[in-house]
C-alpha cells in the first residue's frame, strides 16, 4: 500500500492541471495520458509476455473509428467509448488466437500489417467511413476551456484504469505466467501454464485501453482521417516509450511517456527542421545507455527479498 | 510384467505437412525405468513431446493409467501424472532455482503444505541445489541445471516422469551422479521413460528399451537382450 498512496497522489496532483488554466499544458498533459495509455497497454503483451506487438495502431484506429460511427449515428459519446474499448478486445481476441502461435520476428511482422489491412479497408469502404476524405464527428456544444478539460480528466482517468490494470496483472497469477512465457514458453507449457490462453488474455488486455484511447482520441480532435489513426508510428512509439521508462515493470511505461511527451516536444520546438533525426538519436543513445529503462538504474542489484515470492504473489491473485 | 502405466498405441504425428511418426505402439510398466534410443531424427523427442501434449497427435492413442489423453493440452496431461524434463534443461533463467523448483508445482495451489514437503525432499535429495536455491538458475553448472530440471520435474508429484536427453553434454562424473539420482527416484515409486544418446548407459540403467527408427519401432525387450542384439551393437556402439 505504501507503494500505490505516491501514485495515487500524482495522480491527483496531475488531475488539478486545469488550476493552472493553460489550454497549452492541457493538450500536453492529455496527450501524455494518451501516450501512457498506449505504453502501459504495450507492456502487457510486450514487456510482460515477451511478445513484441505492433498492432497498438490498428487497435488505436480501430477504436477511433468504431467511436466516431457510432456517435455520428447518435449514440451517447461515453457509450461510445466503452464500444470502441470492446470492439478492440473482441478484435484482439480474435486476431490473438490467429497470430499469437507466431514467435519473434515473425509475430511482429503479422501484428505490424494489421494496421495497414485496417487503413485500407477503411479508406475503401467509403460508405461507412467516410474513405480518404475523413470523418467528421459531432460538435459538442461546451466552451473550449471545458471540452479540453473534459478530455483531460477522461484520458486521464483511462492512463489511470490502464495502469491499475497493469498492477493486477504484475500481481496476479496471469503475470507470474506471461513472464514465464517470456523467459521460456516452452517450459511454462510442461509445468502446466496455459500459454495460449494467457497470451490471448495479454492481447486482449493490450487492446481493450487503446481502442478506448483511439475513441477519445476522435471526439477531441473531431475530425479523423484513416493515415491520421492507422499510423505505423502510433505501434512504433508506445514501445520505445516502454523501453524508455522500463518494460515489464508497472510504472515504467508511465515514466517513458512522460520523458517521450517531453523530448518529442522540446525537440520539435528548438530543432523545427531535423527533430526528427534528433528525436531518433537521442532514443537510440537513451535505450543504448539504458538497457533497463529509467527503472532499471534504481534496480540493477535489487534481488527478490523473499524467497516465496513468485507463490505469495501467485496467491494474491486468487 | 505389472500391468502397463503407459501404453502407446499407433500413435502419429508431426509438425505441419511433415510427419514424424508413423505408428508407434509402446509400453511402460508401472514401476520400471524404459529407455528410448535411436540416432538423431528418429523421432525420440517428438515422441516424448505427443505423450507429454506439446504436440498433438494425428492418430492413435496414449492411454496412461486407464485414461485416453491422446489430445489433451499438456496441463490437463501433467496433471494425470506425466511430467516431462525437456532436452536442453530449459530452465527459466533468470529466476531463482528454488522459483524454478516451485514452478514444477504451478498445478498445486500455493499455499498446499504438500509443496514445501516435496521442494524438501528434492533438496535433499540434490544438496547442490539447496545450497545454490537463492541463485538465478542460468548460473548453475550444466549438471546442476540437469538436476534443476529434473527436481523440476518430479515437484509435480508425477507417476510417470520422462526425461529427454540425461546426459547430453554433461560431464561422466555428472552423468553418474544423475543416474543414481534417478535409480533413487525410481525406487521411490516413480515411472521413468528417458531418452538417451548414449545407449550403453541408458540399457545400464532402464530394465526395458525400445529403438526408435524414423519414426518407428525397431525392436524392443529386456535391456540385457537389446544391449547383446547385433543391430543394435553395430548401429549405436560400434563394435
Amino acid at each position: 500500500m505504501t507503494r500505490v498512496l505516491p501514485v495515487v497522489l500524482v495522480i491527483a496532483l496531475v488531475a488539478a492541471l486545469p488550476l493552472l488554466g493553460d489550454n497549452y499544458l492541457l493538450r500536453l498533459g492529455t496527450m501524455g495520458a494518451m501516450y501512457a495509455v498506449m505504453a502501459l497497454s504495450w507492456n502487457v503483451i510486450g514487456g510482460f509476455a515477451g511478445y513484441p506487438s505492433f498492432a497498438t495502431a490498428a487497435f488505436f484506429g480501430l477504436g477511433a473509428y468504431t467511436g466516431a460511427i457510432l456517435q455520428g449515428a447518435g449514440v451517447y459519446m461515453p457509450l461510445a467509448w466503452v464500444a470502441a474499448c470492446l470492439a478492440a478486445a473482441l478484435f484482439a481476441g480474435l486476431l490473438g488466437l490467429a497470430i499469437l502461435h507466431l514467435k519473434g520476428h515473425y509475430f511482429a511482422i503479422a501484428s505490424l500489417v494489421v494496421a495497414e489491412v485496417l487503413l485500407e479497408i477503411t479508406t475503401s469502404w467509403t460508405s461507412l467511413t467516410g474513405g480518404g476524405m475523413g470523418l467528421n464527428l459531432p460538435i459538442l456544444r461546451i466552451s473550449v476551456d471545458a471540452q479540453a478539460r473534459l478530455f483531460f480528466w477522461a484520458m486521464l482517468a483511462l492512463a489511470s484504469l490502464t495502469l491499475a490494470m497493469n498492477w493486477i496483472v504484475a500481481n496476479h497469477r496471469l503475470g507470474f505466467g506471461l513472464r514465464c512465457i517470456r523467459q521460456n514458453e516452452d517450459a511454462s507449457g510442461m509445468v502446466g501454464i496455459n500459454t495460449t490462453l494467457y497470451k490471448v488474455i495479454a492481447f486482449i488486455l493490450s487492446a481493450v485501453f487503446v481502442g478506448g484511447a483511439g475513441a477519445l482520441y476522435a471526439s477531441w480532435v473531431f475530425y479523423i482521417e484513416p493515415p491520421d489513426v492507422f499510423a505505423t508510428l502510433t505501434s512504433v512509439k508506445p514501445i520505445v516509450m516502454a523501453l524508455l521508462g522500463g518494460a515489464g515493470t508497472v510504472l515504467g511505461p508511465v515514466i517513458g511517456a512522460v520523458l517521450f511527451l517531453v523530448m518529442e516536444e522540446l525537440v520539435w520546438r528548438n530543432l523545427l527542421e531535423i527533430h526528427a533525426a534528433a528525436l531518433g538519436i537521442l532514443i537510440v543513445i537513451l535505450i543504448f545507455f539504458l538497457p533497463g529503462g529509467v527503472l532499471g538504474l534504481f534496480k540493477r542489484r535489487r534481488k527478490p527479498a523473499a524467497p516465496s515470492r513468485p507463490l505469495a504473489s501467485a496467491e494474491a491473485g486468487r | 510384467m505389472a500391468k502397463p502405466l503407459l501404453s502407446v498405441a499407433g500413435l502419429e504425428a508431426g509438425y505441419g505437412d511433415i510427419q514424424v511418426l508413423w505408428g508407434v505402439d509402446l509400453e511402460v510398466a508401472e514401476g520400471d525405468i524404459v529407455c528410448l534410443v535411436g540416432s538423431n531424427g528418429a523421432g525420440k523427442t517428438t515422441l516424448l513431446k505427443t505423450i507429454s501434449g506439446l504436440v498433438k497427435p494425428s492418430a492413435g492413442s496414449v492411454r496412461f493409467a486407464g485414461e485416453e489423453l491422446a489430445g489433451s493440452g499438456p496441463g490437463a496431461i501433467l496433471g494425470a501424472g506425466i511430467a516431462q524434463v525437456p532436452e536442453g534443461r530449459r530452465l527459466f533463467r533468470t529466476m531463482s532455482v528454488r522459483d524454478n523448483l516451485l514452478m514444477g508445482a504451478y498445478l498445486r495451489k500455493p499455499s498446499d503444505p504438500s509443496v514445501g514437503e516435496d521442494l524438501d525432499r528434492v533438496m535433499q535429495m540434490f544438496p547442490r541445489l539447496a545450497e545454490r536455491a537463492r541463485q538465478d538458475a542460468g548460473t548453475l553448472s550444466g549438471g546442476e541445471q540437469q538436476m534443476c530440471a529434473i527436481g523440476r520435474g518430479i515437484m509435480s508429484r508425477p507417476k510417470l516422469l520422462m526425461i529427454d536427453e540425461l546426459s547430453l553434454g554433461l560431464a561422466p562424473r555428472a552423468v553418474e551422479l544423475l543416474s543414481e539420482s534417478l535409480l533413487e527416484i525410481n525406487r521411490a515409486g516413480t515411472t521413468v521413460l528417458l531418452i538417451e544418446q548414449d545407449v550403453l548407459t541408458a540399457l545400464e540403467i532402464a530394465s526395458r528399451g525400445y529403438v526408435l527408427d524414423r519414426g518407428r519401432v525397431l525392436m524392443s525387450g529386456p535391456s540385457a537382450v537389446l544391449a547383446e542384439a547385433p543391430e543394435v551393437r553395430e548401429a549405436y556402439i560400434g563394435a
